[in-house]
């Protein structure tokens, strides 16, 4: 009776495990193997080290890598705070409309990915909606290139992720901050706190196993980017806002496919993925 | 209230305000976009036009096989989402309903693939699919099928580990009682799980149509033949027209986003705790 119902656990298993293990463990370990051969499409043959020392010479590859970073290092910190801030605030009760603020706030997080970077794409078009009104209003005199010029493109990859997914991050600390008993609010207020203190000596410490999943799923998220600038920016102007994925992509679609490149490109993600998950748990745990 | 917390509490609004103007604002000017012509968009217009039949009509009289795409779009999301329901809700239940040390094992395995990051799998997946074409049977999953695109989203970590988790508030005495009754273990996930935990499946209904329907890169990769194309397909597409006619492109944005904007709008509770994952909304 006993090994009728284990075996028929696994039978509810088995579809999920074969579907996993086809489509994400056997494909990732064909990546790594494959990282180790050159050549152009199916021709491969074994070369070693040969991809990884390429890397180190590759600018495009360091541009993309750079980029990544550069948005991982400045837009989530900037999307976290704001979340952060936004969540307390929202979390007062007394404040009126809270219901319809937040939802106003998450609303960005039912487009998908590609229709809200054409929307953004849109916006920010040269003869777009944005410049327009900053010329209206007198803030500038010409149009702000947003699309070709580097680095107000990567601000508008930065601005435009910051839109999609701040009011994301909102809902996990909203739900963190409604496990907190209110009357630690009200004691700190008597005591005389001011909403700075509470925010900085209450809510976040308090929130900080939160925002430790929250830190991590984004840099999981960020070191993946690919929808926005595809969509956005194309990767330009030169390369200014190319990403790793994007960079993955063009290697295998846009050049002459290189398989072996791209895997041992996709393996820096994984690396990074696995180095800031591991940092990110370690000081998480440190200021305990 | 002291001046200082009365200063503070309409700073409080002001910021609301503002952010709520920057979120609402894109979704405001792409109706805008879609109801005039594309001229009157790129003059900055902020009122609601009435040439958004007009647009409609070019859209639908273009190359870009709007309706095909939409309904491929709706076919791979409807599919993926049944078969996802089916499939992953199984293993979840099982995860947790068994639990003995060997199925926690798995179970961890299962979680790993989460950090998987989906660049690394793009180029085997490319290759492991275009070598289904070659074979009976796979062909129907290989590159530019329907196919190709539902079956790598139908047991994924997320879902399975969304589905233990909710397992914990099911009754297990309700598991012994159809026992005793006499129901096979099919039975019990079938006909007594699956009917008690409809909200769960809900909130997985929506976080599993919407991740198909916005889904990019891999159909992207997989859905080169123009027939087969999705509607992210056909918006990145109008997006990098060197000259955009804004009015049709942002008439093809709003009826994309229709349906999980009409799915958030009836389903908000489910949609939020969907999205999130683990955590009750």
């Amino acid at each position: 009776m006993k090994n009728k119902v284990n075996l028929k656990a696994w039978i509810f298993t088995i579809p999920s495990l074969i579907l996993i293990v086809s489509f994400v463990f056997y494909p990732m370990i064909q990546a790594f193997i494959t990282s180790f051969y050159t050549g152009v499409a199916n021709n491969l043959s074994f070369g070693g080290l040969a991809n990884y020392q390429r890397l180190l010479t590759d600018t495009t590859f360091q541009k993309a890598l750079f980029n990544t970073l550069l948005f991982l290092v400045i837009q989530v910190p900037i999307m976290i705070i704001l979340a952060l801030i936004i969540s307390s605030i929202l979390n007062n009760k007394r404040l009126k409309l809270r219901g319809f603020f937040r939802t106003a706030i998450f609303l960005p997080c039912i487009t998908s990915l590609v229709a809200y970077s054409i929307v953004f794409k849109s916006l920010f078009a040269s003869d777009g909606f944005v410049n327009a009104m900053l010329m209206n209003l007198n803030i500038i005199a010409e149009p702000i290139n947003w699309l070709t010029n580097s680095t107000c493109a990567r601000i508008l990859i930065i601005i435009a992720i910051t839109w999609r997914w701040t009011g994301y991050n909102m809902i996990f600390y909203l739900a963190g901050l409604q496990s907190i008993d209110d009357s630690v609010y009200e004691a700190a207020e008597i005591d005389g706190a001011t909403g700075f203190q509470k925010f900085r000596y209450m809510t976040v410490p308090l929130l900080k196993p939160i925002i430790l999943f929250t830190s991590i799923n984004s840099t999981i998220g960020t070191l993946q980017l690919f929808d926005e600038t595809m969509n956005i920016t194309q990767g330009g102007p030169a390369n200014s806002t190319i990403t790793i994925s994007q960079y993955i992509y063009n290697i295998l679609f846009k050049y002459q496919p290189n398989f072996g490149y791209a895997a041992a490109v996709s393996f820096v993600i994984v690396v990074l993925i696995v180095v800031l998950s591991f940092i990110q748990l370690k000081v998480g745990d440190k200021n305990d | 209230m002291t001046k200082q917390a009365k200063i503070l509490n309409i700073v409080q609004y002001i910021v609301l305000i503002i952010l709520t103007i920057i979120s609402v604002f894109p979704f405001f000017w792409m109706i805008v976009a879609a109801t005039n012509p594309s001229v009157e968009v790129t003059k900055g217009t902020l009122t609601f036009g009435s040439y958004f039949t007009e647009n409609l009509k070019t859209l639908l009289s273009s190359d870009l096989q709007f309706i095909n795409a939409f309904k491929n779009s709706l076919f791979i999301a409807v599919i993926t989402t049944t078969l996802a329901m089916i499939v992953s809700s199984a293993a979840g239940y099982a995860f947790e309903v068994y639990k003995n040390k060997t199925r926690d094992k798995v179970f961890n395995f299962v979680l790993l693939s989460m950090m998987v990051p989906f660049a690394a799998l793009m180029v085997p997946l490319f290759r492991l699919f275009s070598n289904f074409n070659k074979v009976p049977v796979l062909e129907n999953i290989g590159l530019n099928t329907n196919g190709s695109v539902i079956i790598i989203a139908i047991a994924t970590a997320f879902l399975i580990f969304f589905f233990r988790q909710n397992t914990r508030t099911f009754p297990k005495d309700l598991i012994e009682a159809a026992r005793i009754d006499g129901l096979g273990e099919f039975e019990i996930f079938a006909r007594i799980y699956m009917p008690t935990m409809k909200s769960t499946y809900a909130a997985a209904v929506v976080v599993t149509f919407m991740t198909s329907w916005n889904n990019y890169l891999w159909p992207l990769i997989a859905l080169q033949s123009p027939e087969k194309r999705t509607l992210p397909l056909i918006l990145s597409a109008m997006g990098s027209s060197y000259t955009p006619d804004y009015g049709m492109m942002m008439t093809a944005v709003v009826i994309s986003t229709l349906p999980t904007a009409l799915l958030f709008f009836f389903m908000q509770k489910q949609f939020v705790a969907g999205m999130t994952g683990s955590v009750k909304g």
